[in-house]
């Protein structure tokens, strides 16, 4: 340890000339736009009538270009630490933050319902923004460990998870159920380090068979509901499918699709005859034969294969079942109600929806090429809560339009992309594992804090990187990139 | 650790995931920008408060320049349904002094489509009309506690005189009607009604301005919206001069207390009205404030009808005073010169029998207007409708052209509304009437001014007007002068009847001579020459209707006079007094102190008990 920081601090004088050279400036550049564009926004969405500059200090906007500063600040001292030390300290950073976040849990106060805060005077931190970077730095350092293997060993796997799941358990504790849902992004990172894309299909299907059933509750045919009867529609299209796919000769294919087909005309002629099944024994009972079939067929021949698949047909089913009940019990009432307005299935435009209704009709009545600047009189008039911090996309969607939005898009769009390409251009998986966490905290924040600006997922309170007000989420997000580019810079550093 | 190429490939999978939500985002913005325009209405109707501010409502003064109706301010309570927040009901009622039964009484009015076709959860509605200053003072303090409301100043009449009721006319809420016949209108307006607040609606009123302002979320008022570059300043209504001398007109209703009837002067020369009264008449300021239903209501439902304006609406029997126009139709018919005589034993008697009175016979034209001689006008009528070698139809026609020409028959085209057009019949009416079987002599009480003739007293002074001027008049008007508008052309054009002004010369000299000698010696002022025509109606109802036609001086006229009191009896009982009493006040000023007890003996008499009208 003692010659490693004395070896550090002998080379500081050359890498601090020398990271500037290997110094990714795109990215620097579209952390730049980002930032002021945020802070000028920042500025539209907290003017009022009282016009103070965008300076003042005792406005967002000014409190925001201070954040910028200090980022800065902290960006550049970032950049002229030696990156071995990152790697060198990425666990002993990973416990502090975590003792941070325990620590946080006790002594922060109550501040509508969560005890995220730390308050050092007239400064307010939130803990939970800087393990990010730290959960990051701790699963960039697992995966480089000598002999890690994600698919070879369970311990490994298990540590991965653990790595990632400490801080959401401790990030759940504070009650901020949106920064802890953020880490669950990091399966981007351990997709591409080698996990079952099947795992990311199963994410998809089950997102899928929970919109589906959550959203079309009326009933349709064989009296059950039409998102349970659709869900069961394609459980039973999925099985036959994964049949197809993994039987060579198609004959145990044939036979099921033979059986689902005789079962379903017998149900129809019942049903012509005024006897009506009901749909839920009805699949069940087909899956089950169908299962069953095929699990007799595997023992007798000792083909493994079809394991995926019947397992694939008992978890759907399984999590069919227990959709309603997470829905109904686990989910507290606003949250259940979030993802009713964002299903569409109901309005609440003086509850819940107020915020998303209007945030809608701020950014729709942007326009092509909007009101122009500190014009947006939903933004001026304050009809967007919260539109400094987690809603400032819809300032920008209505003072600056269609051309605006699709701008700022594009700006998060190729931060992302370059930050992907960064990471494939790192010569360890320790660079390129933190460049994925990265990338995958981004995706998630961008995808919801945008998607849910117009309506299109449930309300999560979470701000949108380098644009939404706050200087912990601001300086998390700096410290998360700076870290990054300080370790792209040194990429040809050594081998 | 060695590089795993074939897991490389995973980044298109994130990338491509990336690239794929982005798109997603494009097209729903696309799709609430660019597709959709219903978001551009909701920010409007959020953020935009479009008050309207309502201009000052036109002034009216007298032709002396006596102010008679001005404004005053008046608040309305209103509110936009759907940006009202629940507020202390009680505490506001305690404000506006409310019980909370009228509060929800009220409300519910508003609410209700049938009593308030304008409702409209997105417009402003009017809640209270009329509240006091006081009231207004202690809401606008707390108004803050009452999201959603606001304060309308409008401005309501203010009637300097009780009198000419019919002639200012006055203001009321707007009907259904009107919002829909008119798109200046909106909801809780107000607009004229009767007399010139009505027809001169247009030019009153003004133009509405409107005031752009921005409301937060919690309906705050936030300011203009671009600093007011989008407001309309409102523009205030023109001010009206009318051509009535206030003074006279007062004059005139104090004379026609207890009497039924009207009284129309008008200057010859330019045709303005000098007064218009209509007895029983009304205060006009009976009509304004919280009160108006309740008077409007009583007004009504009085039998003696103050709301019907006799002056221009009430057609008439002219009797004798219809005697000039026949005069002035024979004579430019040839069926008489003015040397002319007739026979009068008492009367017309010619298988029928039109009475008269006791003169001297034969007499000519001249006599016979200073006599008010029936006879000779039913010879002279006798003469021209069935005359020889034409037909009756072609002869009564010709009679009837002559009448509309002077004013009868149709609406004159005054400046006022609800004039009626008195009644005067065509041939085809006795075709009809009379199944063909009629002639000159079988409808001879025409020519005197009874069976089926009607007139207004307006016709009936617009004809003396015509005498006056010796052949023309203008077309009665009671606005003088319309600020910064020239009057319309249909008041200043002189309208001349086919009718030689030699004739009309003939005609004046015979009024003169009824002053002089005749029955209209009442009528007699001193130092003036004034000229006269009594009438005396008989009708259904009861004693005869007392006419009197007059102008004054007989040279250079400056004052034409119609009075009518109903079932008062001979035309030189009251019509003449009165009539004379107008002209001398007109024409002097004063009532000169020989003529002071007439006077008071015209103001106490009371003729209304003989209308057969009870007062329930």
């Amino acid at each position: 340890m003692q010659t490693l920081s004395s070896a550090a601090g002998s080379k500081n004088t050359d890498t601090g000339v020398s990271v500037f050279r290997s110094l990714d400036w795109f990215t620097v550049g579209l952390y730049l736009l980002l930032v002021v564009g945020g802070a000028i926004s920042i500025y539209a969405a907290s003017y009022d009538f009282d016009n103070a500059s965008m300076f003042d200090m005792s406005e967002f906007s000014g409190k925001q270009f201070m954040w910028i500063g200090i980022s800065l600040l902290v960006g550049l001292s970032l950049l002229l630490i030696d990156s071995r030390l990152y790697e060198a300290y990425a666990y002993p950073i990973y416990g502090v933050v975590l003792l941070l976040l325990v620590i946080t849990i006790f002594i922060a106060p109550d501040i509508k319902g969560s005890r995220s805060w730390l308050v050092f005077g007239p400064i307010s931190l939130q803990p939970a923004e800087f393990g990010k970077f730290a959960t990051a730095l701790a699963l960039a350092k697992l995966f480089d460990s000598y002999n890690f293997n994600l698919n070879g060993k369970k311990s490994d796997y298990m540590r991965a998870l653990i790595i990632i799941f400490l801080p959401v358990m401790l990030i759940l504790m504070q009650k901020e159920t949106g920064s802890a849902l953020v880490y669950f992004s990091l399966f981007f990172v351990l997709y591409r380090e080698g996990m079952s894309g099947l795992v990311l299909c199963a994410v998809l299907g089950a997102i899928t068979y929970f919109v589906v059933a959550v959203k079309y509750t009326e009933p349709l045919l064989l009296g059950i509901p039409a998102g349970e009867f659709a869900v069961f529609l394609i459980i039973s299209l999925v099985f036959l499918g994964m049949l197809a796919f993994y039987c060579r000769d198609f004959i145990i294919a044939r036979n099921v699709i033979l059986g689902f087909l005789a079962s379903g005309a017998i149900v129809g002629t019942l049903a012509a005859f005024g006897i009506i099944v009901n749909g839920k024994v009805f699949f069940l009972s087909l899956l089950g034969a169908g299962c069953s079939y095929v699990a007799i067929v595997m023992f007798r021949y000792k083909i493994q294969k079809f394991v995926i698949t019947i397992a694939t047909v008992v978890l759907s089913v399984g999590f069919l079942f227990s959709v309603n009940y997470v829905f109904g019990h686990v989910l507290q009432p606003h949250q259940q109600m979030r993802i009713k307005v964002a299903l569409g299935i109901v309005e609440d435009l003086r509850g819940v929806g107020y915020n998303v209704n209007q945030s809608k009709i701020a950014i729709g009545s942007g326009g092509l090429t909007g009101k122009g600047f500190l014009n947006g009189t939903q933004t001026k008039l304050k009809y967007v809560p919260e539109q400094h911090t987690d809603f400032i996309f819809c300032t920008i969607g209505e003072e600056e339009g269609f051309a605006g939005s699709v701008t700022v898009l594009t700006l998060f769009v190729a931060l992302i992309l370059r930050i992907i390409h960064l990471a494939e251009r790192q010569r360890n998986a320790f660079g390129r594992v933190y460049a994925y966490c990265v990338a995958s905290f981004l995706i998630f924040h961008v995808c919801i804090n945008i998607g849910m600006v117009m309506g299109l997922c449930p309300v999560i309170g979470i701000p949108l990187p380098f644009f939404s007000y706050g200087g912990s989420a601001l300086l998390g997000f700096t410290i998360l990139l700076f870290i990054l580019l300080r370790i792209d810079a040194a990429r040809n550093e050594r081998i | 650790m060695r590089k795993d190429y074939k897991l490389e490939r995973r980044k298109f999978v994130i990338g491509g995931f990336v690239v794929l939500i982005a798109a997603i985002f494009v097209a729903r913005l696309f799709a609430l920008q660019v597709g959709e325009g219903k978001y551009k209405e909701h920010a409007d109707s959020n953020a935009f408060l479009r008050r309207t501010v309502y201009p000052a409502r036109g002034l009216i003064y007298d032709r002396k320049g006596r102010l008679l109706v001005y404004n005053r301010p008046a608040y309305d309570v209103m509110l936009v349904p759907r940006d009202v927040k629940e507020f202390d009901t009680l505490a506001f009622c305690k404000v506006v002094r409310l019980s909370i039964e009228e509060f929800r009484e009220r409300w519910a009015a508003m609410k209700d489509v049938r009593k308030n076709p304008g409702y409209s959860d997105y417009t402003p509605q009017k809640l209270l009309s009329q509240i006091s200053e006081e009231e207004y003072g202690r809401l606008q303090e707390k108004l803050f506690e009452f999201p959603g409301l606001f304060v309308q100043k409008r401005t309501l009449r203010e009637y300097t005189y009780p009198n000419a009721g019919n002639v200012l006319g006055n203001i009321r809420d707007v009907s259904a009607a009107d919002l829909e016949n008119d798109r200046y209108y909106r909801p809780g307006d107000y607009t004229g009604d009767l007399g010139v607040e009505k027809s001169h609606e247009k030019h009153l009123r003004g133009v509405k301005g409107v005031e752009i302002l921005m409301k937060d979320a919690n309906g705050r008022v936030q300011g203009k919206f671009e600093d007011g570059r989008h407001d309309k300043a409102p523009v205030s209504g023109r001010n009206l001069t009318l051509s009535l001398d206030m003074e006279l007109q007062a004059y005139g209703e104090q004379l026609m207390q207890g009497k039924i009837g009207a009284i129309v002067a008008i200057e010859p020369e330019t045709g303005e009205v000098l007064a218009l009264v209509s007895s029983p008449g009304y205060d006009p300021s009976l009509l304004i404030g919280k009160q108006r239903g309740a008077h409007y209501a009583e007004l009504v439902q009085d039998p003696y009808k103050p709301l019907y304006d006799r002056a221009l609406q009430a057609g008439y029997p002219p009797g004798s005073t219809f005697k000039p126009t026949q005069g002035l139709i024979f004579l430019q018919e040839g069926v008489i010169t003015p040397s002319t005589m007739y026979p009068c034993y008492h009367g017309y008697i010619n298988g029928l029998r039109v009475g008269c009175h006791g003169h001297g016979s034969p007499i000519a034209l001249k006599p016979a207007l200073q006599t008010s001689c029936n006879a000779y006008f039913c010879w002279g009528f006798k003469n021209m409708i069935d005359k020889r070698g034409t037909k009756v139809t072609n002869q009564f026609d010709k009679w009837k052209d002559y009448m509309v020409q002077m004013g009868y028959g149709y609406k004159l085209g005054i400046d006022l509304p609800h004039e009626g057009r008195g009644f005067i019949p065509n041939s085809a009416f006795y075709d009809k009437a009379r199944k063909g079987k009629w002639s000159g002599n079988s409808i001879i009480s025409v020519s005197i001014g009874q069976g089926e003739v009607l007139a207004t007293p307006l016709q009936i002074a617009n004809l003396c007007a015509t005498v006056a001027n010796r052949g023309w008049f203008r077309t009665p008007h009671i606005v003088k002068e319309v600020e910064d508008t020239v009057l319309d052309a249909s008041f200043i054009e002189k309208r001349r009847p086919a009718i030689d002004r030699k004739h009309y010369e003939t005609i004046a000299e015979g009024m003169r001579m009824a002053v002089l000698g005749g029955t209209c010696r009442g009528a007699a002022l001193p130092g003036i020459e004034v000229c006269g025509k009594t009438g005396t109606a008989q009708n259904p109802h009861g004693k005869d209707h007392s006419a009197f036609i007059g102008f004054a001086p007989y040279h250079n006229p400056k004052i034409a006079v119609c009075v009518y009191v109903e079932n008062a009896g001979f035309g030189a009982t009251y019509g003449v007094p009165i009539g004379s009493l107008i002209m001398e006040k007109y024409l002097t000023g004063d009532i000169s102190p020989a003529r002071k007890g007439l006077e008071e003996r015209m103001m106490n008499a009371n003729t209304i008990i003989s209308s057969g009208v009870k007062k329930h």
